[in-house]
Order: structure tokens, then sequence, then C-alpha cells
């Protein structure tokens, strides 16, 4: 038997690699910040390794790499980079300054990336349970507090019950089309005219319920803001746009590859759960009195536009959804970024409150912080006007006007309870002198997020040009 | 020979106790195991699929089911081990600090 060609996969194993390293090493090096510069050194290996590595097929289509997935894996790449960046400071203060925080996030990267390749559902499964398992470890970290707990146990109950219809849906379709491949699958709905058997469009349904709970799309959003709120800061960074964008990458390839052709049923199951996840999370959003839970609903109203680029469908459609997510992920961790700030030795710094009058003691952290929220309104200058221009444009030239119309509605709602933080930095005294744990690599984040939102808000044609490059050969 | 489709119903109504008993259970050990019991019914189906169709894929995807249940398992005991520890309760009504 030959040796299958394992080069499409050596980003994958060199993470693998690394990631094991890293927990060895947690062992022997006592300072901690090594370990975290060493993670960083990892990400930029693994970026390497994915630039000069062979494109293609292994293990018979099981796992492919190709320019959709190198895009994606990227994402992951710079949120991992970035939420490492951020937790230095902060799990010192939280007093967890632990060596298996930075493997566990390296391992649930490698599960990202594993998904975003997976040509096979049974590849896709093991990357969304490895990227899954890691993340209920990694939410619970502060074991001695209740909220934590509470987080890691909410997060992992439904996680696992996502699953389980992953699997359901899964089992079905298998034995419907007799494989797990997803271009076969494919190969055969186009063959056989089974579009219209109510065990495909089951199955389809229940795809939709797995995914829609990764992506917290409502109604299967239930457990993102208590999961969002209980678990530490940069934890909450990481998930809200690792995995969140990793739920894209597979919900992408399985409905626009293996369901492709019969698009315009699931379309259909779509559009309402876009609807209703943006006046979900928009809605919601505005009642919130703690930063991390407005955030919470605010990745969820996101989740509702990057589905509008889905919906559209086409290489512009995709394009666009990549886009934005790359986009959400400068603009959301720089916005975790600035509330890991606030929070110091005795003081949590999460309510909406703690930020009056922050412009007058700290007046660069509250223009950076300004910015994220301008650009995760989507005002210009910024880099999520861009993003949800392309994602509208995109949905206007599939013929569906009404549904960017109603995604502008609800942006619109949406700059209320952003702009509510900046008036409250901007226009209110402060109540009492707030602190800041700044850090350098906590500024570097910051600069760097700031940097990209400010420079893709100006320039935006490198990014989406890089994502319509990445979905030809889709 | 028994016909597929007992084998079909068998696992829907087995995922469907499942279903049913993580909805309506309150004590986190036994939506725990309504959760193994959706997983095992899926391990059914796909076992008599695989059968039914002479191919393999569906008995390997069970191996790789059954390898993630268990460690599955050990982490969500962990996790539920955390919550004893501090909360000495194993129902999910009681573990309700954050709501809105």
């Amino acid at each position: 038997m030959p040796m299958p060609d394992i080069r499409p996969l050596v980003p994958e194993i060199v993470m693998a690699c690394l990631a094991m390293l890293v927990l060895i090493l947690d062992l022997v090096v006592k300072r901690k910040g090594i370990i975290a510069v060493i993670t960083m050194i990892s990400a930029f290996v693994v970026f390497y390794a994915l630039f000069g590595g062979v494109r293609g097929e292994a293990f018979s289509g099981m796992f492919v790499s190709d320019g959709y997935s190198v895009f994606f894996k990227i994402i992951f790449l710079i949120s991992l980079v970035l939420t490492t960046l951020i937790s230095v400071r902060y799990i010192e203060i939280e007093k967890v300054n632990f060596g298996e925080y930075y493997s566990l996030m390296l391992f649930s990267t490698l599960g990202m990336m594993v998904m975003a390749s997976a040509g096979d559902i049974i590849v896709l499964y093991l990357g969304l349970e490895l990227m899954a398992l890691s993340v209920y470890v990694l939410a619970g970290f502060f074991r001695h507090d209740t909220r934590s707990n509470e987080a890691s146990l909410k997060y992992f109950l439904l996680g696992a019950f996502a699953s389980a219809f992953l699997l359901y849906a899964t089992s079905m379709i298998y034995g419907l089309t007799g494989t797990t491949n997803l271009r076969a699958i494919a190969q055969y709905l186009a063959t056989h005219g089974i579009e219209d058997n109510p065990a495909t469009m089951l199955s389809v349904m229940l795809f939709v319920v797995a995914f829609g709970f990764k992506i917290a799309a409502a109604p299967f959003h239930m457990w993102a803001p208590d999961v969002y709120e209980g678990a530490p800061t940069s934890v909450t960074a990481f998930m809200s746009v690792g995995p969140k964008a990793a739920g894209f990458a597979v919900f992408g390839r399985v409905f626009l590859i293996a369901f492709g052709n019969l698009q315009i049923n699931w379309v259909g199951i779509l559009i309402p759960i876009a609807i209703l996840t943006m006046a979900v999370g928009n809605i919601i959003a505005i009642s919130q009195t703690n930063i991390k839970r407005m955030l919470a609903y605010s990745s969820i109203a996101h989740a509702g536009y990057a589905m509008i680029g889905l919906v559209s469908g086409g290489s512009e459609g995709v394009a666009s959804m990549m886009n934005y997510l790359f986009i959400y992920a400068f603009m959301n961790i720089g916005a975790f970024a600035v509330v890991i700030m606030l929070r110091t030795e005795g003081f949590k710094g999460e309510n909406i409150t703690d930020y009056e009058g922050l412009a007058k003691s700290h007046p660069l952290a509250s223009a950076l912080m300004l910015v994220f929220m301008f650009s995760l309104t989507g005002i210009p200058p910024t880099a999520g006007f861009v993003g949800k221009f392309y994602l509208f444009l995109a949905a206007v030239n599939a013929g569906y006007t009404w549904l960017a119309v109603v995604a502008v509605l609800f942006s619109a709602i949406s700059a209320y309870f952003y702009l509510r933080i900046v008036m409250f930095m901007y226009m209110k005294e402060p109540k009492g002198e707030v602190k800041l744990s700044a850090s350098s690599s906590t500024g570097i984040a910051l600069a760097v997020t700031a940097t990209a939102v400010l420079v893709i808000g100006v320039l935006p044609s490198g990014v989406i040009n890089m994502a319509r490059a990445a979905v030809l050969g889709f | 020979m028994i016909p597929l489709n007992w084998y079909l119903w068998l696992s829907a109504v087995v995922f469907i106790v499942g279903v049913a008993g993580f909805l309506t259970r309150r004590n986190i050990i036994i939506m725990f195991m309504s959760i193994e019991l959706m997983l095992n019914a899926v391990n059914i189906s796909l076992v008599s699929f695989s059968s039914f169709l002479n191919d393999m894929r569906g008995e390997v995807l069970v191996f790789f089911v059954i390898a993630v249940a268990a460690s599955e398992a050990a982490i969500g005991l962990g996790i539920i081990i955390a919550l004893f520890r501090n909360r000495a309760t194993a129902r999910v009504d009681e573990v309700n600090e954050m709501r809105g």
C-alpha cells in the first residue's frame, strides 16, 4: 500500500506537535509569559507552513486544503495570536496563570483548522469536537468562580446536545447517499433526484440546528449570553471569533458543496433564521448592563449579518461572508481588549456604567474603544462598514434587496447600544477613579486591531480580493 | 432477517427518548446520560446503514463517535465536579447566577 500524500496536512501536523510541545513545556517552564511567546511563535510557524504548503486533497478527499480553508485558517491564527496577547496580563490578574491555557487554545485552533479543511463529515465532526472540547474547558478555566463553572456547564451541555443532532443528520445523509464525503453526497443528490425526500429535508434541518448552535444563531443562541458573561474575558474574545468563524466555514462547505443542488430549499430555512438572529441580537442587547453580555448579543447579531452572505450564495456571497468574518475578528477582539484592560485587582469593570467619563482619565483607551464601537456599528471609515457594505451588496445582487434593507434597519438599531458606550465615555462625568491594567502585550494587540480596522476601512479592496481569490477553487 | 426499518425506528425512538430526557430532566447527570443515549441512537442507525449498504464508513464513524463520547464524558464529569465543589448541587435549576 502506498504512503498517502500528507503534504496538504503539514500545517495541522505542525500545529498538533506544537500544541503538545507547549503542554510539556508547561512542566518545566516556570514563567508562563514564555509559554505565551511560544504560543505566538507556533502560530507564526503554522502561518508559514500554511503559505509555503501544498494545496490539494489528502486521504481520498477527506481532507481538503484549498483557498477557502486557508483563508479561514488565517482568521483562526489571527484570533489565536490576538487572544494570546490580551490574555497574558489578564490571567495573571485572575490568578489562573497556568500553561495549559495556551495549550488548550492551540488545540482548539487545531480543531478549527481541521473543520475548515474537512472534505468529509467524519473529519468535520472530529475537528468540531476537538475545538469544542478545548473551549468547554477554557470557558470553565476559573475553577473557583461559580459563574465560570456555570458558563462551562451550559456550553458543554448544549454543545454536546447540538453535536448529537449533527451526528443524527450525518447518519441520515449517510443512509440516503451511502457516503459521508461532501462532494460524493452532492453528486448522489444531483443524480438520484432525492431532493424532495423528507429524510433529506430533515437531515438538512438537523444540520442547520447543529451549526446554528455553533455560530449562536437564534433560536439556538440561548447559551451564548450566559457563556460569554461567565467565561474568562479573554476566552470570550476567542470564542466569539474563532469557533464562530469555524462554524461558518463548515456551514459554507456543507451547504454550498453537499447541498448546493438543493440551494433553494435550505435558503428558505436560513432567511428566517438570519432575520431572527439579527432581531434577537440587536434588540436584546439594548437592555444589557453588563458589557460582556452586551457584546455577546452583539456577536449573535453579527452572526445574523454574516448569514446573509450564505443566503446570497455564489462566490460573491461567500467571499463577502469571509471578508466580514475577517474584519469581525479584528474589531471584536479589539473591543474585548479594552474590556480586559478595565479588569484590575479587585475591580471587575464589567458594568457599562464603569465606562462613564473614561475619556477624561484615559483618552487613548477611550479613543480606541470609540473606533471599535463605530466599526461594530458599521460607520465609515472603519472596517465594519466595509464588511457590511460587501455583504449587503452581495444580497442585493442576488435579488434579496428586502433582506439587505432589513439588515440595515437592524444595524441602525445596533447604533443605540454601541454608541451608548461612546456617550458614557465622552459625555458623562467620571463617578470614581478607574484604573487600567495596561501592559505591553495588550498594547500591541490594541495597536494591531485598531490599525487593521482603520486600514481595512480606508483601503477595503485587499481583503475582499483575497477572499474572492480564495473562493475561486471552491 | 430483520428489515432495516426496524433498526431505524429503534434508533429514532432512542434518539427521541434522549432529546425528551435532556429537555425535561433537571439533574445534570441525567441530562448527560440523555446525551449519551442520543449518541448511541446515532450509532445504532449508523451500524445498521453500514451493514445494509455493505460499506465500512458508517462503522468507522461509530468508532470515532464512541471515542469522542468517552472524552466528552471525561470533560463533562470534570466540569460537573468543579461545579459541585463550589456549589454542592447537581441540578441545573440551581445553577442560574446569570440571567437577562
